[in-house]
């Protein structure tokens, strides 16, 4: 990075500290922390649209619909999340590939299951085999967002499903009384209000969505764990221009302040969010904020 | 070798009972049946303890957070605040090193280098704080009026507490406990995938299916037979907790029964 | 607009079968020499130099993939990439389900590492790399195997006393003794596992596996390869 960093045997301890922290490598970590942030940054919303696509299901009068609805919440929340990380991406890319294998290269004759061998022509290959580095990695970031999003999906539904029904039932029946059908009460009276009853269970689901970050490198997205850990480790100088013991403990460090950093940041702006709801309610919460006001 | 034989050999395999060397040839579905099964032992013995040693810290942590002098609140509040900010995995990794540091003060913490003892340390502190969290909301949403009504009765102090507070802290915390019991015996499966090393190869469910992956090279059979124990296993934690509420929430009519359940606060 | 995508299909179809096909090679990134990240967070190592030399003498381009030990196979057989070439042992267990090229390191010795000189490695506590030739092997020795999921937290557990000696390829472990200074050291016999490196590629790939075999017979016919192993591995290593 810096120019005196030609020759780091010959540094002072500042100056070698300077290089070290600007190895290419080190500029990977950081840029992992980015990673991680826009990965929560669209995993959140999309993990919410699909706990609203499951919760409305879950509903549904239909009973296909809603067997299809409740089947997704019950199996998703009962596996634990690192044993479905660990074979459904695979899983993914290979249902992937198989339906544009199906479309792109009708004519194909070979069995595209050949022993342990899952192949499918050249030209069906997600993404292709002949694509630049950054779209495999651009590729298997958004695998990765699919794959948090049906997880967290499955919890936001379940927090969501009760949500509409903690919507009292005096509203829904004055819906009614004004004749609106069933698809108008839902979006006009009950979709507006369960977003109070819900919030408590979604912002407890950011807190575990953000603590499960480390699991992406199961996903193949280098995040800040995995460089932490390769950073962190035990560096012969053989192998490399700055040569250190075991420092893993000093990069965990810094993991564990960035966590508990963001965990702050979403707690108060969570809390401002909750202490709006809570206020004027006759709970022992309610009560207090009187007391301190007065 | 017949599955009855299989299961006689491995069936406490993670314990060290039986067979020494796993299967290393001819891959059965029964063995894979049979031994992640065995790990699941594991995953229940962890979930279990932790979650009953975690309920009354959580209750003692919980009840802190809310006390007004502050050299009882703000420890416990940084107890809270750092198990449920930082992530597991990385909650291992000190405590695997404390513990080993640990080992040169004094030979009593020598267990706690192994998983048995040390991950459950952390599992038990880690569900502690959230559970206190859970509580610690609930016991803000208790409606005013249980808490007059106990003084109308003259009860206070421990009494108060004990018949008043506390029963109806349950109530509302119950649904959020479930949930957090289901993420607790999830979270057993970090144990030996990134924290504590696999002894003589008795591990948890997901170190034998792991290990199957890796000899079978095929991620399609080990992780849903693990995927379909831990369906069960969460189906038998809702049943229970299920039952515990029934019990909670007996004096109450059916239909206030479903409303209690539904409070907004506590859904995970 | 229908069009357009007909012309990026084509376009795709006859890049795939145009002469400069890309191979993906992938590896684990945490072996060092055969494979490891440098300063500059790229691959390096004896099988980098060594990959990049077999895909130019075979005309391919080749590309650097890293990803987690446990899921190296599955990756590959689902064609997530084209090549392992990760330090991996060919045995018959693996022989079944993928195939090897030829080896490019001869059949090499698997070592013991402890912190003191008398240590039995039949009895005391071993620890390994889990789902490596060498955790089965210790297994089977009737040793207590302690199995971590990185071979830096196999060495460093030999260093804080929680394993009595590591056991690992010796190749992994002569720059590890050599700079501790001699408070690690290798005790026991040597062990011969496996039949050598090789890299890995699917059975199907049959193509493939024929343009890096000649790549690396002509490597071994020529002597660079033996130069490569000895400049990565040291003096003392094996050579062909």
């Amino acid at each position: 990075m810096f120019s005196f960093c030609t020759d780091p045997d010959t540094l002072s301890d500042l100056a070698w500290m300077a290089c070290y922290l600007t190895t290419g490598k080190h500029l990977n970590f950081y840029y992992a922390f980015g990673t991680v942030l826009v990965l929560l940054a669209i995993t959140a919303p999309t993990a919410l649209a699909f706990g609203f696509a499951g919760a409305s299901a879950a509903r549904s009068r239909v009973l296909p619909l809603s067997l299809l609805g409740k089947g997704y919440i019950a199996i998703v929340r009962g596996v634990p999340d690192i044993a479905f990380f660990l074979f459904f991406v695979i899983a993914l890319d290979q249902g992937l590939e198989y339906l544009k294998h199906q479309w792109v290269c009708p004519d194909w004759d070979q069995p595209i299951r050949q022993g342990n061998d899952f192949l499918v022509c050249q030209a069906a290959k997600v993404p292709l085999g002949t694509s630049p580095q950054w779209v495999h990695k651009t590729y298997s970031f958004f695998v990765a967002v699919f794959t948090f999003a049906i997880v967290f999906g499955a919890f936001a539904a379940n927090v969501l499903y009760g949500a509409m029904r903690a919507v009292p039932r005096a509203q829904l029946e004055t819906a009614e009384a004004y004749g609106m059908t069933h698809r108008q009460t839902f979006w006009r009276i009950t979709v507006p209000q369960m977003w109070v009853y819900a919030l408590p269970g979604l912002s407890n689901l950011w807190m575990v969505l953000i603590k499960s970050t480390p699991l992406l490198f199961l996903l193949g997205v280098e995040d800040i764990v995995y460089w932490a850990r390769e950073l962190g480790g035990t560096k012969t100088p053989r192998f490399t221009d700055y040569p250190h013991g075991d420092w893993r403990m000093w990069y965990f460090l810094v993991l564990l302040v960035f966590y508990l950093a963001f965990t702050r940041v979403s707690e108060v702006v969570l809390d401002r969010v909750m202490a709006r709801l809570t206020l004027g309610q006759a709970t022992t919460g309610g009560d207090a904020q009187r007391k301190a006001k007065a | 070798m017949s599955c009855t034989q299989t299961i006689m050999d491995y069936g406490l395999r993670s314990l060290g009972y039986g067979e020494r060397l796993l299967p290393r040839t001819d891959f059965t579905l029964c063995q894979q049946f049979t031994l992640i099964g065995s790990g699941l032992i594991w995953n229940i013995y962890f979930g279990a303890l932790a979650l009953i040693a975690g309920f009354f810290l959580a209750t003692a942590l919980a009840l802190g957070k809310g006390a007004r002098p502050a050299w009882i609140r703000k420890p416990s509040e940084w107890f809270i605040f750092v198990f449920r900010g930082s992530p597991l995995f990385i909650q291992f990794f000190f405590a695997y090193f404390l513990f080993l540091s640990l080992k040169g003060v004094s030979p009593i913490f020598d267990p706690f280098s192994s998983a048995w003892l040390g991950a459950l340390v952390v599992l038990f502190f880690n569900t502690a704080a959230y559970s206190a969290e859970i509580f610690h909301g609930a016991l803000k949403s208790i409606p005013r009026g249980d808490v007059e009504a106990a003084d109308a009765y003259g009860m206070s102090g421990w009494p108060r507490f004990r018949r008043i507070i506390w029963p109806t802290m349950l109530r509302l915390a119950w649904p959020g406990y479930t949930n957090e019991a289901i993420f607790l015996f999830h979270a057993t499966t970090l144990v030996f995938f990134s924290g504590f090393p696999a002894q003589q190869q008795k591990g948890d469910a997901l170190y034998y299916a792991s290990y199957f992956a890796d000899k079978t090279f095929n991620p399609f059979v080990p992780y849903p037979i693990l995927a379909f124990y831990f369906v069960l296993l969460t189906l038998a934690i809702t049943g229970i907790f299920g039952l515990i509420n029934r019990r909670l929430n007996r004096h109450l009519p059916p239909e206030q029964r479903r409303k209690i359940r539904l409070r907004p606060n506590l859904i995970r | 607009m229908n069009k357009l995508i007909l012309t990026t299909a084509a376009l795709a179809l006859t890049a795939s079968m145009g002469m400069a096909q890309t191979v993906r090679m992938g590896t684990e990134g945490a072996y060092p020499p055969y494979n490891f990240l440098n300063d500059k967070g790229e691959v390096d190592g004896f099988e980098r130099e060594l990959g990049d030399e077999l895909c130019k003498r075979a005309e391919l381009t080749c590309e650097w993939v890293t990803t987690d030990w446990d899921g190296i196979i599955p990756n590959l057989v689902s064609g997530n990439y084209d090549t392992i070439i990760a330090g991996m042992s060919i045995t018959a267990e693996r022989d079944e389900v993928i195939d090897f090229t030829q080896n490019y390191i001869p059949p090499a010795s698997s070592a013991y590492v402890g912190a003191s000189a008398d240590i039995d490695v039949a009895t005391a506590v071993i620890s390994a790399q889990a789902a490596t030739i060498q955790a089965g092997h210790v297994a089977e020795s009737g040793a207590t195997l302690l199995e971590f999921a990185t071979p830096e937290e196999t060495v460093a557990s030999v260093r804080n006393g929680e394993a009595d000696a590591v056991f690992a390829d010796k190749d992994y472990l002569v720059p590890i003794v050599e700079e501790s200074g001699g408070a690690l050291m290798f005790v026991g016999e040597d062990v011969q596992l496996g039949g050598g490196v090789g890299m890995g590629l699917r059975e199907s790939d049959t193509e493939l596996r024929d343009k890096f075999d000649a790549a690396i017979q002509s490597m071994k016919d020529d002597g660079t390869l033996n130069t490569l192993i000895t400049k990565w591995f040291g003096e003392g290593a094996a050579t062909f």
